[in-house]
């Protein structure tokens, strides 16, 4: 089957194809929506997700203190909180179901993966949205280092990879702790921003490399109460370090200069465009794509990771065709795919009650398999096929196929007609012929939704 | 097989099964024995001082003025040292038959983080270690498959929303959430079929789940016929657990979920006894739906760590070190607690503020699976607990 460039670049690069947004009509309106969702006002800032974890921690302690924590207010704040998620999976929904084209929140969505924070705690869920909305929206279409250095100094990275409790050994902070053993290093973030982040794993870089890293970071963190400082010159271990056979800092005051150049190192790296290229074509392609196509992205690489130049590689590369349907719609794609194909204007999406919400997006993505804001690990979702369909995650996504719709729409498309919005053309000979042999509208619907040609892109 | 459930399936498919090859049916593999194991994850880190209470111990009262009192505070007695939590009290015939036992003292070897998400990952690894698990590790009951010979998918599942750690890995397991109704109509699974058949992911997987979510609502059915209309609904816990033993009681020999509400750092009576009611429930699921099967079975419950010994000033406890963990079923050696008691003296805690663990927790199940399985010491020490001190065996298995 020919696929034509805009149903190709819809569906591969985007969530689908809608009844009512036109599908890009060349590589240079895919690469336009990407500008575009960068410049896009963050839904949560930084600043907003702080005040509201300081709003509730001291809620939360005010009530512990006073040893009622379940008064009013702690169980207001904190049913708030619970709210707020299903405010959130609305909101991310509208973005990318109702995206011009797609391909920008598409983007939005493979860099948080990339850079994956899930930070546990009282009040932290905000930060997570603020991550997404201010460390990687406006940073995907510059540079990598940009975005590398926006991503690691985040306060939900600090965070969730343990930077916050690093402190270096001979600090002055921990030779004037009360407990000295209690206080030193702590390796997470910098393993993690070798081998998920930026290097990849077995790429050359030792335990050495790893462990200096890490006290190159220490001083580096974050504390609610002082938001706005990000760097702790007393938490820092003093001296200078060996990354990667080069030496960084070792000066009186030039902590975060050291670390920031450090960011430029790692983003400069071979290993580093190929691993990032490689990432992106598995996720956009194919589970196992060509060497070709790894090459071709990472040749486009440039000074400090160009990419816009990457992504202008990817979308109009002859492999995104050949390879068509070779990628399962992860849970949360699936959803927002499917809410575009049923023409849900931002309003009606955002308008959903919380109860609906939470049993159509965050119910439904937990029970196949993506609980939203919630990965298990910093190496983020898995991308293989099979990861996402076995029988019970397949079960999931059938339920929601033959039950959301009648729920989210107040009224039903015809069957054949929906086929067509969302797939326009590209659906095979056999869901053709069985579409319009369904009972019910129900079933017509739900027979195209829970397809292979809809769950796979 | 059930007549009823003959009858539905029989209709479900009726009008599919002769235009499109959708239903497989299931192989009846060869299967590893009679011998049923059901692994039980408690998250949240329960607090085993308060399940299973050292009242003997003199310095109990010291450090808990106000919780785990013992008899005197509705506690069951064990054995003049040991008394039951209250709200295991549905529990206290299996006691008395010698078919229900704890371990105490007991803890992985994660020491000094105590992080909930850290601490189950350990567990399930069951790996050594003291940190984040590598997000490429597998879980020992995935381990445990990989070792033996003769298993199919159908051999292990993993119960419930919750991902299990413990079954991820390379040996194929089956995975179900039992309040999945694929609700389809008959058209709509001969046109899913028709849909699917080129593409052997989707139609594979289609196959399996509407054979399992039959056999699901035929667990429902036989569960809802003996009971009220207005019965009330069974517990979470419950309704895992009557779907694991429905597993049992044909292919299955593993069976595992999990348990939550177990962090109790405030208001301790009411957290645990609600989370304990629902451990008691399942269990007592467990044996009267696996019926004969019961006595060939071994239930374990495990938590990835105990809580303070010194309760906190919101009537509870924080997150400790050393626990507990409770075993069942017809082929447990019960009516007795494992384990080495290391007393609550000053200088006997760990850390000064946890109870000292005495055996690592992964001897009690590595010694379940060589009494079930007929697993040798070095499948178990080498790659289903890697670097396992063993230890001699407790004999918890009749």
């Amino acid at each position: 089957m020919t696929v034509q460039f805009p149903e190709l670049a819809a569906i591969r690069l985007g969530f689908g194809l809608s009844p009512v947004l036109p599908p890009p009509a060349d590589p240079a309106a895919v690469l336009a929506d990407v500008a575009a969702t960068a410049a896009a006002a963050p839904s949560l800032t930084t600043a907003q997700a702080q005040q509201m974890h300081l709003h509730f921690r001291e809620i939360d302690k005010k009530a512990r203190d006073a040893g009622t924590p379940d008064s009013p207010e702690a169980k207001e704040v904190r049913r708030t909180m619970v709210d707020r998620r299903a405010m959130f999976s609305r909101l991310r929904m509208a973005d990318c179901a109702t995206a011009q084209v797609g391909f920008g929140e598409r983007l939005v969505q493979f860099w948080s993966d990339h850079f994956t924070v899930n930070p546990q705690g009282p009040g932290v869920a905000p930060m997570v949205v603020a991550f997404v909305e201010e460390a990687i929206r406006p940073n995907i279409n510059g540079s990598f280092l940009d975005l590398l250095t926006a991503a690691e100094t985040h306060p939900a990275m600090l965070l969730y990879l343990d930077q916050t409790q690093s402190v270096g050994d001979r600090s002055p902070f921990a030779r004037k702790a009360k407990k000295p053993k209690q206080v030193g290093l702590n390796e997470n973030l910098a393993r993690e921003m070798m081998e998920l982040h930026t290097l990849g794993v077995g790429a050359g870089y030792t335990q050495q490399d790893v462990r200096q890293l890490a006290n190159l970071l220490t001083g580096l963190g974050y504390v609610p109460d002082d938001p706005d400082q990000r760097y702790f010159p007393r938490r820092a271990q003093p001296g200078a370090e060996t990354v990667l056979g080069q030496t960084f800092g070792g000066g009186r005051r030039d902590g975060i200069d050291a670390i920031h150049q450090m960011f430029a190192v790692l983003a400069n790296r071979p290993e580093t465009a190929k691993f990032v290229a490689r990432k992106l074509a598995v996720h956009f392609v194919a589970d196992e794509p060509d060497d070709a196509l790894v090459s071709d992205l990472a040749a486009a690489w440039g000074k400090n990771g160009d990419l816009p130049a990457v992504y202008a590689v990817l979308v109009s590369h002859p492999q995104l065709a050949q390879h068509f349907r070779g990628k399962v719609r992860q849970p949360f794609d699936y959803i927002a795919s499917g809410l575009r194909a049923l023409g849900m204007d931002r309003q009606s999406i955002l308008g959903l009650p919380d109860q609906q919400s939470r049993r159509w997006f965050n119910r439904a993505m937990a029970l196949m398999g993506q609980p939203f804001m919630n990965p298990s690990g910093p190496d983020g979702w898995k991308e293989a096929a099979e990861a996402w369909i076995n029988p019970q995650l397949l079960a999931q996504r059938i339920d929601w196929a033959m039950s959301a719709p009648r729920i989210l729409l107040p009224e039903l498309p015809d069957p054949r007609n929906f086929m067509q919005a969302a797939l326009g053309g590209t659906e095979s000979e056999l869901l053709a012929r069985a579409v319009p042999r369904a009972e019910s509208i129900r079933d017509g619907l739900g027979v195209v939704l829970a397809s292979n040609d809809f769950n796979r892109r | 097989m059930d007549r009823r459930f003959f009858l539905k399936g029989a209709a479900l498919i009726g009008c599919s099964a002769a235009a499109m090859p959708l239903f497989t049916p299931v192989s009846f593999a060869a299967m590893p024995g009679e011998n049923r194991l059901v692994v039980i994850i408690l998250r949240g880190a329960m607090d085993g001082l308060d399940v299973v209470q050292p009242y003997g111990d003199p310095d109990l009262r010291r450090l808990r003025p106000a919780l785990s009192m013992g008899p005197q505070g509705g506690a069951l007695d064990l054995d003049g040292f040991y008394a039951m939590h209250p709200a295991l009290k549905s529990l206290m015939p299996l006691w008395q038959k010698g078919q229900l036992a704890f371990a105490h003292a007991v803890a992985t070897p994660y020491r000094d983080k105590r992080s909930h998400f850290d601490g189950q990952d350990l567990l399930e690894a069951g790996i050594a270690g003291n940190g984040p698990v590598p997000s490429s590790q597998d879980g020992w009951l995935n381990r445990l498959l990989q070792t033996m010979p003769e298993t199919s998918a159908e051999t292990a599942w993993s119960v419930g929303a919750q991902e299990m750690l413990l079954l991820a890995g390379r040996a194929p397991i089956r995975s179900w959430e039992p309040d999945t109704d694929l609700a389809l109509t008959p058209q709509a699974q001969l046109l899913l079929g028709q849909v699917y058949h080129d593409d052997p992911l989707f139609r594979q997987a289609a196959e399996a789940a509407i054979e399992i979510d039959t056999r699901a609502t035929e667990v429902m059915n036989a569960d809802a016929a003996p009971q009220a209309k207005d019965a009330p609904r069974p517990s979470n816990a419950a309704r895992l657990a009557a779907y694991s033993a429905a597993r049992l009681n044909e292919e299955a020999r593993i069976a595992s979920f999990s348990i939550t509400g177990w962090d109790s750092h405030k208001n301790q009576p009411g957290v645990l006894g609600g989370a304990l009611k629902q451990l008691a429930e399942a269990i007592l699921t467990l044996q009267r739906d696996l019926g004969p099967h019961w006595d060939r079975t071994t239930v374990m419950a495990l938590t990835e760590f105990g809580r303070t010994v010194r309760q906190n000033g919101t009537q509870g406890t924080d997150h400790g070190t050393g626990g507990a963990m409770l075993m069942a079923g017809g082929a447990v050696r019960g009516g007795r607690v494992y384990g080495d008691w290391p007393g609550l003296a000053d200088g006997k805690l760990f850390e000064d503020r946890d109870l000292m663990p005495t055996r690592d927790v992964r001897a009690y199940p590595a010694w379940a699976m060589a009494g079930l399985f007929g697993i040798d010491a070095t499948r178990l020490t080498g790659t289903v607990f890697p670097g396992l001190d063993l230890g001699q065996n407790p004999g918890i298995l009749l």
